[in-house]
């Protein structure tokens, strides 16, 4: 017994060492098998807050990789969203109606909101397929058209151009007009022509009406803030808050519509004919 | 409790912070890991007894498994590294023997003695704990691959953290 306790002794070193071993490697296997072990993982409370404080520092320096896959992702739902939209509401599957309309996502490079011509440069180009004419987006709503595009990079004007037009409409009432900024107030634009026998209300909101085939019909354009009528007058003079903030662009989508060549042939043929 | 002990106890648990912290997001190409806390180990006083070197190994490499999600694994490796850690000393310890006291960092040894002793010790620990993980040999050169990248970048980071941090000769 006492050769024994000396052994033990003497080797104690190496019978710690073999104990600990093997009870980590009773471990691993245990974990490994069952995937149970209940308390001593990362889903514990202390482990856990640590982890999240430090997941939280990583996400604030993955931020900008993390906003591109959002924008993507968002582009790609808006594809998606647009597909089912023209499915429902024209009730065809005709493939190249449904995907008339294709999102690609783009970063503001720069952005001007302060002249009365701003133009907002972007990250995508010729080689994304983008072209002159294309309408674009933001998160909150019409941003403006592409007028020129470079290999990799594309102009945009923005809805704060005075040059600007674009065609929206009243949601509630249908009836449509021009879009057009004065100039001013970054936040603030002016729906024109529309008629006096229209009743425009406060707080109507104002879409893309489709009729130019460049954004799909249904975009955001702002809200009304404003409208008087003055006695004479043909048309109400409205003036509309953005619904995009263009203060904070910093993701954009631009709208490919591949039935636009189509329809603007016909239209002038159409007219062609007419004179 | 004396004053080197409690020292001791604040480098565990700073160890411990700046990898589940900081070190565990920091992966570069998916295969070099900075498994610095093995650092602790190698690091305390030379005269430190096994069995207490077997035990804090445990406890740390058990404390890391935990926010790595792989019960046993970093324990299996660090307990094996402090096992070692002795033997490995007494065999290159210089001509006339340690100072009584001494540390085994840089400061006190020499660049040359430090990466003798750690290297080794550290290319173990790496070994083990990726084929561990690996459970076997069946990516045996992507597993190579982690470790010698592993190894580059936690030696990188144990010899510059002691030039960065001031050593007294003794603790």
């Amino acid at each position: 017994m006492e050769r024994l306790l000396n052994f033990i002794y003497e080797y104690r070193a190496f019978l710690t060492f073999l104990l600990l071993e093997i009870l980590c490697a009773w471990l691993i296997i245990e974990n490994n098998q069952y995937q149970s072990s209940k308390y001593f993982n990362s889903s514990n409370q202390v482990a856990a807050r640590l982890l999240g404080f430090s997941q939280g520092v990583r996400e604030y320096v993955a931020l900008r990789s993390i906003n591109e896959d959002l924008a993507n992702e968002n582009a790609h739902l808006r594809n998606e969203l647009q597909r089912a939209l023209i499915e429902l509401t024209e009730g065809t599957t005709d493939s190249l109606r449904v995907n008339q309309f294709e999102f690609v996502s783009a970063k503001v490079l720069a952005n001007a909101t302060q002249h009365y011509k701003n133009f907002i440069t972007i990250n995508k180009g010729m080689a994304d397929g983008l072209a002159p004419g294309m309408a674009v987006v933001g998160d909150g709503g019409a941003v403006g058209k592409v007028k020129s595009v470079s290999n990799h990079f594309a102009v945009v004007i923005s809805l704060l151009n005075v040059d600007e037009q674009v065609s929206g409409s009243i949601k509630r009432s249908n009836h449509f007009g021009t879009v057009r900024w004065d100039g001013v107030n970054m936040r603030y634009s002016t729906l024109q022509f529309i008629p006096r026998h229209a009743h425009p209300i406060v707080g109507d909101t104002i879409i893309t009406s489709g009729y130019n085939a460049v954004f799909p019909q249904g975009i955001p354009i702002g809200y009304i803030r404003e409208a008087t009528l003055k006695p004479e007058a043909p048309f109400w003079d409205i003036r509309i808050e953005l619904a995009q903030d263009f203060g904070r662009l910093a993701f954009v989508e631009v709208i490919k519509s591949k039935l636009l060549a189509e329809k603007d042939s016909l239209q002038l043929r159409t007219i062609g004919e007419i004179k | 409790m004396n004053r080197g002990g409690l020292i001791q106890v604040i480098y565990f648990i700073l160890y411990i912070l700046v990898q589940v912290l900081v070190l565990r997001n920091l992966v570069v190409f998916n295969a070099s890991f900075c498994l610095l806390y093995i650092a602790f180990i190698l690091l305390l006083p030379i005269e430190t007894n096994t069995l207490v070197l077997m035990g804090v190994g445990f406890i740390l490499g058990f404390t890391i498994d935990i926010f790595y999600d792989s019960l046993g694994l970093h324990a299996l490796a660090t307990v094996l590294v402090a096992y070692l850690r002795n033997f490995w000393l007494a065999t290159i310890t210089p001509q006339g023997g340690y100072d009584s006291g001494a540390s085994a960092t840089l400061a006190a040894q020499g660049l040359q003695w430090f990466v003798v002793y750690t290297l080794p010790l550290v290319f173990l620990h790496h070994l083990v704990l990726f084929f561990v993980e690996a459970a076997g040999t069946g990516m045996f050169w992507f597993t190579m691959l982690k470790i010698v990248a592993s190894l580059l970048f936690t030696m990188t980071a144990i010899v510059l953290l002691q030039y960065l941090i001031p050593q007294r000769k003794r603790l």
